[in-house]
């Protein structure tokens, strides 16, 4: 089984990479582009087979070391 | 007095932090690889400055998890005085030992020159060589030292004295805070005071030779309240 771990800033933290990326996008003329929020995507292959445990182990593997819960979230797709 | 510095894979200021405790304190500082369980009982542990890891994941992230770290935990916990600088700043953040958390610098760039601090509270055996409102120029050199805690954190750490050094104007060109830090914090305490986190260097500034020697009166007084 396939954990595909998105791990994004809370709303109110600052994102100086995103403002980096907006502006550059800005430069190569791309218009309307509001807001640019960048984040991480970890992919974990996992031996447990079972979605319920599968799903609680990464749960806590984003709070203990993936996220930095005081400014991160975290959503988690399991994948077979 | 007994002191111990930790050292990471990727720390780079432990061997200056060493000179500057050893300046003080008159006797040899023992350095810990992070990799084990033996921490030799001290009356101060500092972690210091570097790229742990390099960085990896987030600063400070890996080496917060280092089979020492539990140790050293345990011992601040038990009241053991532990001093972060810079990425060991990062590291006591990401163990929960320090409250808030370090972002990129504002600006997106490495910041490498000296800054002013203010000393916000000299009450502590950290700062305790100074007094109160004292204005010190230390160097800073990191990239991620954007300090942030949500305002009812950041109110709380105020109510009870927790803010160690707040960036200061001074005669140094550029901004006074260079990384875009809350409230201008550059240092903070664990409310007991026993734990301390700043990102700038004052083992670079503890020393006529070194440009600045602002930073010696911490570690003096730091050893005198100790001893």
């Amino acid at each position: 089984m396939k954990a595909r771990v998105h791990v994004y800033l809370k709303n109110g933290v600052l994102d100086p990479q995103g403002k980096a990326i907006s502006t550059a996008l800005d430069h190569l003329g791309f218009d309307g582009v509001d807001n640019v929020r960048q984040g991480k995507l970890i992919e974990l292959e996992l031996a447990e087979k079972d979605r319920v445990k599968a799903q609680k182990n990464v749960d806590q593997m984003c709070q203990k070391l993936l996220a930095n819960m005081v400014i991160e979230n975290y959503s988690i797709e399991l994948v077979d | 007095m007994k002191a111990a510095v930790i050292v990471f894979p990727g720390s780079n200021c432990d061997r200056d932090v060493k000179v500057a405790l050893e300046a003080s304190i008159g006797a040899p500082v023992e350095m810990v690889w992070h990799g084990g369980h033996d921490l030799p009982k001290t009356d101060l542990i500092v972690l210091p400055g570097g790229f742990s890891y390099g960085d990896y994941l987030r600063c400070g992230s890996m080496a917060a998890n280092s089979p020492i770290m539990r140790e050293v935990a345990d011992a601040a916990n038990g009241g053991t005085p532990v001093m972060g600088i810079c990425n060991g700043f990062q590291i006591l953040l990401e163990t929960g030992l320090l409250p808030g958390a370090l972002l990129s610098n504002a600006g997106l760039k490495f910041i490498c020159r000296d800054v002013h601090l203010s000393v916000e509270n000299s009450d502590t055996s950290f700062t305790s060589g100074y007094r109160p409102g004292d204005v010190i120029r230390v160097p800073v050199a990191h990239h991620d030292g954007q300090y942030f805690a949500d305002e009812n954190t950041l109110d709380r750490m105020e109510e009870n004295a927790q803010i160690a050094f707040r960036y200061v104007e001074g005669d140094v060109p550029g901004p006074a805070n260079p990384n875009g830090s809350a409230r201008d914090i550059a240092g903070v305490f664990n409310t007991s005071k026993t734990v301390l986190g700043m990102m700038p260097h004052p083992e670079r500034a503890s020393d006529p030779t070194h440009g600045g020697n602002d930073g010696r009166a911490m570690f003096d007084g730091l050893i005198n309240a100790l001893s």
